[in-house]
């Protein structure tokens, strides 16, 4: 377990320009922390900077509480795991899981004991004398996991270590690495890109985007309390639908033509003038015969079989999607009329895209 | 069919080097194919005539000097090119390779007043230490080791092994193919050197073998060619066998990455 604490870190390559500009976080003990953010947003730089691999060029990174800005990696203590997992090729499976034990001082007997322990643990006793070019991908994911394991480093880096795996593997080694963290008592920040990862993975994730942090909390709070419209449209799959609003009067007013009341509340927060509306496609419904509703034209339809993604047109140039549970009969080019539950539309302003009021329903808090 | 006859064609001087190797004095001037009788004479003249096994001797000495020499500098020199970072990395690596541009033949002459002010003249050390640095060779292990990924350096930074450690434990293991071809080449660039080691020695004892087929080309007036090709075979034996014994090697390296 080991604290990670970041204070206004920054870095530049040329000197003009921030990659990362003055990151402030703090990873806690034992927690699973995610980075999350398009690709070239700095979230992998960042990483390395924890690691050791790139330089600090200001702020000040501290680990349990002790400034650690000019240690190499190795006396960091921790371990990582890369994208491509850098498996030495001429080296067994066995060789590459052991292999700079030495350097900590860890015996030969003690390296086989530790190598056989985790080689147990990940599944991977049978290969253990495979080079890696004779294992599936899958299995090359878990070589590189056992020999972060196999350090006991208490901060364990992983950099985007499932983008090589197709969707049905990462699926499983999502649910892997989450138990291992948990079993091991891991301090883990991992790099991703697919919101899905940071969702189902994170005790809390932060949220990147071209160095900046736009949002950091536990992933169902930032679910259903985007900060900004980047978040929003960011995670959550499908995303949050988004469209430009005018305040007239004491409606909302999209694409002139579909309105919805707003309280006086949320009026004066708003005061006048354009916000961007934002409705999660599951708080989008078939409108029954009672209920107020507008008519849409049907785009596209999916059907996944435990839910429907239905695309339509919105306005002219929008295209919003709704996610209905179960098999939806809904045909492509069908009028049908809809509703949004107006209790969970979130506001941002126009200009800037951070969000104005929140009302979303109170979220019941999760603990780690 | 037509590589059979190419391939016929091309192993035919040496295939006929090795034939009048065999035949009598008279023989190889009527211009007969075949030795009429297969006799081992020539072989026995050719080693009375000049001290062939001290050049031998010599030659091998000298070549596994000089490659030994050039594999450790290129390939250390290769790796601070390619894992290290310093200023002016990229400036002095091309300043390095343009050497490459430089005949040998315009250097020779301050090569050997240097050699000969160190007193170096029919000595093992003037005949090799001139050609451990090699352009090429850092060039083309370091394009090898261009190709290892950077994350196992970094992986190994963050285990804590020593760059030497990684340089020997990974670098030289997973760049061996091309370490193997650089060592061929260099071995027989060094076997066929002929003009230096002519300079730079004046005794027998330190003579290659290059310069002893030479002698025996011109000891008389009219060439023995027998005892000559006898001399040649011998000398272009280990080549042979190197060639044979490093072939798969050179194939490996060759169709590397190829095969999955």
């Amino acid at each position: 377990m080991r604290k990670v604490e970041l204070k206004g870190i920054t870095k530049s390559y040329d000197g003009k320009q921030d990659v990362l500009k003055a990151i402030d976080v703090t990873v806690e003990p034992g927690e699973f922390f995610v980075l999350v953010g398009p690709s070239g947003c700095g979230k992998s730089t960042m990483l390395r900077m924890i690691a050791g691999l790139e330089s600090i060029t200001s702020g000040e990174l501290a680990l349990d509480g002790k400034r650690a800005n000019a240690l190499t990696p190795s006396e960091r203590d921790l371990s990582m795991v890369f994208q491509n997992y850098a498996l030495y090729p001429h080296l067994s499976v066995e060789q590459n899981i052991t292999f700079g034990l030495h350097v900590k001082k860890v015996s030969k007997r003690e390296q086989k004991e530790r190598c056989k322990e985790v080689c147990g643990m990940l599944g991977l006793t049978d290969y253990m004398k495979r080079k890696p070019r004779e294992l599936s991908g899958g299995q090359r994911q878990r070589v590189a996991l056992a020999r972060a394991v196999v350090t006991q480093a208490p901060l364990c880096l992983m950099d985007e270590p499932l983008s090589n795996l197709d969707a049905k593997l990462r699926a499983k080694m999502r649910s892997e690495i989450r138990q291992l963290q948990r079993k091991l008592g891991l301090t883990m920040i991992y790099v991703t890109h697919d919101q899905t990862e940071a969702m189902t993975m994170a005790d809390r994730m932060m949220i990147l985007s071209d160095g900046d942090v736009q949002q950091i909390g536990r992933p169902l709070d930032v679910y259903n309390n985007p900060a900004n419209t980047f978040v929003a449209s960011f995670i959550g799959s499908p995303p949050m639908n988004l469209i430009d609003a005018e305040m007239k009067d004491s409606v909302l007013v999209a694409d002139g033509h579909w309105m919805t009341p707003v309280t006086a509340a949320m009026k004066q927060k708003i005061g006048s003038g354009r916000v961007t509306l934002g409705v999660r496609p599951e708080h989008i419904s078939l409108a029954k015969d009672s209920e107020p509703g507008f008519l849409v034209q049907v785009a596209n339809v999916e059907v996944l079989g435990t839910e429907t993604l239905v695309t339509f047109d919105f306005g002219e140039a929008t295209q919003w999607i709704a996610k209905w549970p179960g098999q939806s009969s809904v045909q492509p080019g069908e009028q049908i009329r809809i509703c949004v539950d107006d209790r969970h539309l979130a506001l941002f302003s126009a200009e800037k895209g951070e969000r104005i009021v929140c009302e979303a329903a109170p979220v019941k808090k999760v603990s780690l | 069919m037509t590589l059979t006859v190419s391939g016929l064609v091309m192993v035919f001087p040496i295939l006929y080097a090795f034939l009048i190797s065999f035949m009598q004095g008279g023989e190889v001037l009527q211009g007969s194919l075949w030795p009429e009788t297969f006799s081992l004479a020539n072989y026995v003249s050719a080693f009375e005539r000049v001290p062939l096994l001290t050049y031998l001797w010599n030659s091998l000495l000298v070549s596994v000097l000089i490659m030994a020499g050039q594999l450790i500098l290129c390939s250390l020199a290769a790796f601070a090119f390619v894992f290290t970072e310093f200023k002016g990395r990229e400036w002095i690596f091309y300043l390095f390779i343009s050497t490459m541009m430089i005949p040998w033949e315009a250097t020779m002459v301050p090569n050997f007043q240097t050699v000969q002010s160190l007193g170096w003249l029919n000595s093992y050390a003037g005949l090799t230490i001139p050609f451990f640095a090699m352009a090429f060779g850092t060039f083309l292990l370091r394009q090898q080791f261009k190709t290892i990924p950077k994350e196992l350096y970094e992986a190994s930074q963050i285990a804590g092994i020593s760059k030497l450690r990684f340089f020997t434990g990974v670098v030289l293991p997973v760049a061996k193919t091309t370490i193997t071809t650089l060592a061929i080449y260099s071995f027989l660039t060094a076997w066929n050197m002929y003009l230096w080691p002519l300079l730079v020695t004046n005794n027998e004892a330190n003579r290659t073998v290059q310069i002893g087929l030479k002698q025996m080309q011109t000891q008389e007036i009219a060439s023995d060619w027998g005892v000559v090709m006898a001399g040649v075979v011998m000398v272009i034996l280990p080549t042979l066998i190197l060639l044979f014994a490093g072939q798969k090697r050179l194939q490996e390296g060759l169709t590397q990455g190829a095969l999955k």
